[in-house]
């Protein structure tokens, strides 16, 4: 949808007397909705600029998308190098080993991920973490509560920490960001994801809550944001 | 899983009709003054966070590099923006084009909006407006739009 949002933007923009280049990830919206200078990069939802910590890459879009400032009239592009996500990447990383038996597993997990948390912050800041409904302090407790959904207790009554959306990203935010500290690279587009969603008890957890909420007939927009919508 | 799979989610979603497209002539890039908008939901962490239906917009100050994305929509990869703010928001490129005389000027400050708009209208006729006047007030010539 951000596709399609910015384009109605840069029309709003454009008429104000400023000059736009939009940007979009989803051809069908850029084109249907046709702002005034539009360059279709076909790269993955969420890097509009293609590859991150590839700055020769990012110049090469900006350089495409300035170059429609030339154009006399409204004009649409695409940008000549795709980067397609089929599904098979996985990101390959060590989780830490079990060290409180006595713990869940996904919350034995998420307390010994807190370091490879703590050094991705450090290197790259907080920009996708926890922080929306609860800090990464409270992360194992937002776990325990979908635990309980996930073994039957109503939603409402579960003691979930926020909006179940809010809190199930603010979970998903921690892994990744998590990730970030146990590889040194950037992981490819949705390898983090899928990571965090096939690979982790956490995210074990957070899709078997939401199936479980679904099966409980609780309200489309409560289960169906806790996880992508493909999912 | 794969990113065909998201996009397919929202890949014929309706989209607004314009009776024309409003066309701005610029000023020569080397000249101009370049400004950031992303839908990304971005914020500073000591603003106010985005809730699910905000139509708002948040001034982001170009000096800073504390970004964080509020957006409410499970559907794209945050990671790369995790890794690399660039990706979503260049403004390390800008600087660099700017240093070397591509572009005038970075502006000072940029802005954010939410991108999860199921009704286009509140952007459309109000806050878009809005962040329009904000910027051209700033002596902003060219806008590029960044989603997520």
């Amino acid at each position: 949808m951000c596709t399609r949002t910015v384009s109605t933007l840069a029309h709003v923009f454009e008429a104000a007397g400023l000059a736009t280049i939009a940007l979009g990830s989803q051809r069908n919206q850029i084109v249907n909705t046709a702002p005034p200078r539009g360059l279709w990069c076909d790269f993955p939802l969420g890097r509009p600029l293609g590859k991150p910590g590839d700055p020769e890459f990012q110049h090469r879009v900006l350089t495409a998308a300035f170059a429609l400032l030339d154009a006399t009239e409204p004009v649409f592009a695409e940008f000549e190098e795709a980067i397609i996500d089929d599904g098979s990447d996985v990101v390959s990383c060590a989780l830490p080993p079990r060290s409180d038996p006595d713990a869940h597993p996904a919350i034995d997990e998420a307390n010994g991920l807190r370091p490879a948390y703590d050094r991705a912050v450090a290197e790259h800041g907080n920009r996708i973490g926890a922080g929306r409904a609860i800090d990464a302090d409270h992360i194992a407790d937002a776990i325990d509560a979908f635990i309980r959904v996930m073994d039957g207790v109503a939603w409402k009554d579960a003691e979930i920490p926020g909006v179940p959306a809010r809190v199930s990203q603010d979970i998903r935010g921690y892994y990744e960001t998590a990730l970030l500290g146990l590889v040194d690279h950037a992981p490819s587009a949705w390898s983090g994801t899928r990571w965090f969603l096939d690979e982790t008890e956490a995210g074990k957890v957070i899709l078997g809550a939401r199936a479980q909420m679904k099966a409980d007939d609780v309200k489309f927009p409560v289960w169906f944001y806790m996880a992508p919508g493909d999912r | 899983m794969a990113d065909s799979d998201v996009k397919a989610l929202t890949d014929n979603i309706e989209t607004p009709t314009f009776e024309s497209t409003a066309f701005t002539k610029p000023p020569p890039l080397g000249e101009a003054t370049v400004a950031l908008v992303t839908t990304a939901s971005l914020h500073h962490g000591d603003q106010e966070d985005f809730t699910p239906t905000d139509i708002g917009y948040r001034v982001l100050d170009g000096s800073r590099r504390d970004y964080q994305t509020g957006h409410w929509s499970p559907n794209f990869d945050a990671v790369g923006f995790a890794y690399d703010m660039n990706t979503v928001l260049p403004l390390d490129r800008l600087d660099e084009l700017a240093a070397s005389g591509v572009i005038g000027k970075v502006s000072e400050h940029h802005l954010s909006y939410s991108g999860n708009q199921f009704d286009l209208t509140g952007v459309r006729m109000d806050s878009g407006p809005a962040g329009a006047k904000w910027l051209k007030d700033q002596g902003v010539d060219i806008v590029l739009f960044t989603p997520i």
